[in-house]
């Protein structure tokens, strides 16, 4: 059947296609919706683990259990499960694993960009990257079959620009995959040293067998055209310069991206005139060219920062500049801002109010870092904040006026550890948890706070305040974030403590289907001095109509926040009229 | 030659809705069909665009760059303004003409542009504006001015009109169907 779709349903329909029995991943942009299409499939096991680490030991599990499994990740998730990877590149595999892992050119939605290829090579692992969404599904599909035939995890590249491009694909069947019956094979499962020492000569090995793969298999592909000009390229790159060039180049299209084949390369290269590497991020496929002894252009033309497109290739290779109308007028930026109701807001108040140092982690409330809030100090990475504050503290003097604050997916993905920091080494830090009962920024999964699993069926619920409670912090206590005197009085008395305490600001996300949400306020115009003070919260309901406060009544869901800081009682429910 | 629509506006606005419709629709009357959105941060009410492109032939780049839109499908005035580069110069710019104010201009940091729309029909530019906020209200829901908006686009690109509303059943809620072919319709009919 030919249907339209994302490159991660993509992704998923391959891995299905191909047998999977068991996906585990954490979401993150732009990888999340792979394990959301695959948890659509009753036949196979999906869930939402922890962390990446975490998510890449289960499939390692099922993997060690004889059946095809898989995870996924963004790129800085690859991080966390780095440490995995890299022993799993020893192992090697019994059921088929694959690893697949969304890069984010261009920041979209990312702290970095980071390029995964890095971590084939340093790990020594087959990786593959599709160019579109039909490619998507049949290299998913061919991925476990490699995985099982090289002993290896295969790592399988998207990046934003793939994961989220919809095209054409015709669905196949289900691969009937048995399993692999369970063996106890301790050589190469326990990797002592003794036993390391002895893989890691196989893993030498398999890399010259993927090599001599890559010289000739489905996934690389020399399209001849003229020989003026030869590019190498993969990925949606690879659309890019087809889309300026058509046939009137000679093009390597590469799909397996770690090992690169060598012999491939220079055939190519004696083929052409002038041969040029068209490839976002780092110089990955330069450099081998380089290694190998091809000439290459590569970084010289092309930049190292952010995505490609069409019209890079035509100004870069062509000197070829559009011409375009536009307004003259400044257009002011738009940039993404807390909902309206959004819990996190009323806390964020509190904080810029009592000017506390907050460092701060990933997720929604990142946005709390805009203006007018401006209540972020710091965000580095899933966890940084409550390790970062023990540091902060330890180190600077400026202890009891600092705080840190994290939502309740992420401190379960790594703040938990942090935590046990500050209680076993003792610093005098107050964190705070934004738990809004679900993982919000990547669109609304499940995670272990939230008592559902990934198909939204009841599952266990870790309670965030005995966990608090059990690892050795006394003073936990929970708020509404809706309640700006709670918050307030909470923030004071913890940052007065003279012990490590936990604040859970609890509000479900008001975007969640079962929040029920509250009728537009009003503005009483009559009451309202327009001293602003409701402007400092910076609700996209709110602005400011001929010099009066204005509640859009298409935007406003009626949280309340804002009347508890209007000092002349202007801003009012319409039940209250 | 692929015809290119942007479909922009303010996160939140049901922009995916409408480029799932209009890529379901161009699939079925067999063209090849790239759309590429970007998900995530952007969701948050910023500004944000997908482009949908699709031809007869083989569609390569899932994206559109500066010069290359036949069509902008605007949701807000100023993600008109914000976008107008990337449009053909005979391209055509079809805008609902409500007036979302950025975080920057609510703050005061920033200025919202006036008769925005107005600079662009003086520089040449084709804006087709409507006030599809209002429409889709007398179709019963201020949710629906994506589908007025692409009821006009349809009047544009010359795909019949049963097509459209058999997309339109077969993608909404059956509850919704009647509402979303009414917005459809006063789009079209505009």
């Amino acid at each position: 059947m030919k249907k339209l779709m994302i490159g991660n349903e993509a992704v998923a329909r391959g891995l299905y296609e191909g047998g999977i029995n068991l996906v585990s991943s954490y979401p993150g942009t732009p990888s999340t919706e792979i394990t959301e299409f695959l948890s659509k499939y009753d036949d196979i096991y999906s869930e939402w683990a922890p962390n990446e680490k975490v998510a890449m030991e289960v499939a390692f599990g099922a993997s060690l259990a004889g059946k095809r499994s898989a995870c996924c990740m963004k790129h800085v998730g690859l991080n966390v499960a780095a440490d995995p990877l890299f022993t799993l590149s020893y192992t090697g595999v019994t059921g088929g694993l694959v690893v697949c892992v969304a890069d984010d050119p261009a920041m979209h939605s990312s702290q970095n960009e980071q390029d995964s290829r890095h971590y084939a090579i340093a790990s020594k692992v087959p990786m593959l990257e599709p160019a579109d969404s039909a490619e998507a599904l049949a290299f998913a599909k061919s991925a476990f079959a490699l995985s099982e035939q090289f002993d290896t995890p295969v790592l399988f590249r998207m990046c934003t620009r793939m994961a989220h491009s919809q095209s054409i694909v015709e669905t196949g069947d289900r691969e009937d995959f048995e399993g692999i019956a369970y063996e106890k094979k301790p050589w190469k499962y326990i990797m002592t040293p003794g036993n390391a020492i002895k893989r890691h000569p196989y893993v030498e090995e398999r890399t010259k067998k993927l090599t001599e793969l890559a010289e000739n298999c489905e996934y690389n592909r020399v399209e001849m055209g003229g020989t003026e000009l030869g590019i190498i390229t993969s990925g949606t790159c690879y659309q890019y310069v087809k889309e300026v060039f058509g046939d009137s180049v000679s093009i390597l299209k590469l799909g397996m991206i770690n090992p690169l084949p060598v012999n491939l390369i220079k055939d190519f290269a004696a083929k052409v005139d002038r041969l040029v590497i068209v490839e976002e991020l780092d110089p990955i496929i330069e450099t081998h060219c380089n290694n190998i002894g091809v000439k290459a252009e590569g970084k010289s033309l092309f930049s190292n920062l952010g995505e490609f497109s069409q019209q890079t290739v035509r100004e870069v290779l062509l000197g070829e500049k559009p011409e375009t109308v536009s307004a003259d007028s400044p257009v002011p930026v738009r940039p993404p801002v807390m909902c309206s109701g959004c819990p996190h807001r009323g806390m964020f108040y509190t904080l810029a109010k009592n000017k506390v140092t907050v460092l701060g982690d990933i997720g929604c409330y990142t946005l709390g870092s805009a203006p007018p809030l401006d209540a972020l100090d710091s965000t580095l990475c899933m966890g940084a904040s409550v390790s970062g504050i023990h540091g902060f503290n330890k180190a600077s003097d400026n202890c009891g006026h600092t705080v840190c604050v994290i939502g309740d997916s992420t401190f379960m993905h790594s703040g938990v550890t942090g935590l046990i920091n500050i209680a076993y080494n003792m610093s005098n830090s107050t964190v705070i948890v934004l738990d809004n009962s679900i993982t919000g920024m990547t669109g609304h999964q499940q995670n272990p706070t939230t008592g559902y699993n990934i198909k939204g069926d009841p599952a266990g619920k870790i309670n965030l305040e005995a966990l608090c409670r059990s690892v050795g912090i006394n003073r936990v206590r929970v708020v509404d974030p809706y309640n700006l005197e709670e918050c307030d009085k909470a923030v004071k008395e913890e940052l007065a403590a003279d012990e490590p305490s936990v604040i859970i600001s609890r509000r479900p996300c008001v975007l969640l289907k079962y929040v029920k949400t509250g009728k537009p306020l009003k503005v009483n115009s009559d009451k309202c001095k327009s001293c602003k003070r409701c402007m400092k919260l910076g609700c996209p309901s709110l602005s400011f109509k001929d010099g009066k406060a204005f509640v859009d009544p298409t935007l406003c869901v009626g949280c309340g926040v804002c009347p508890q800081l209007c000092p002349f009682g202007a801003i009012e429910s319409e039940v209250e009229e | 030659m692929a015809v290119s629509v942007m479909i922009v506006g303010v996160g939140g606005q049901g922009s995916l809705l409408a480029s799932k419709l209009l890529g379901n629709i161009l699939t079925a009357e067999g063209y090849d069909v790239k759309v590429s959105e970007v998900h995530g941060m952007s969701q948050r009410g910023g500004s944000v665009v997908t482009y949908v492109k699709y031809d007869k032939e083989k569609v390569y780049s899932p994206i559109i760059t500066a010069g290359e839109a036949d069509y902008i499908i605007s949701f807000e005035k100023l993600e008109a303004a914000r976008y107008a580069s990337f449009l053909k110069s005979d391209g055509k710019i079809i805008v609902n003409t409500q007036q979302i104010d950025p975080m920057p201009v609510i703050i005061g940091a920033a200025a919202y542009p006036e008769n925005i729309l107005d600079e662009l029909t003086s520089k040449g530019v084709y804006v087709d504006g409507l006030d599809a906020l209002s429409l889709a209200e007398e179709a019963g829901s201020s949710k629906a001015v994506n589908i007025v908006l692409m009821g006009r686009l349809a009047k544009y690109l010359g795909i019949g009109y049963d097509e459209w509303t058999a997309a339109i059943e077969a993608t909404v809620k059956p509850k919704f169907v009647e509402l979303n072919k009414k917005a459809f319709d006063l789009g079209y009919n505009y």
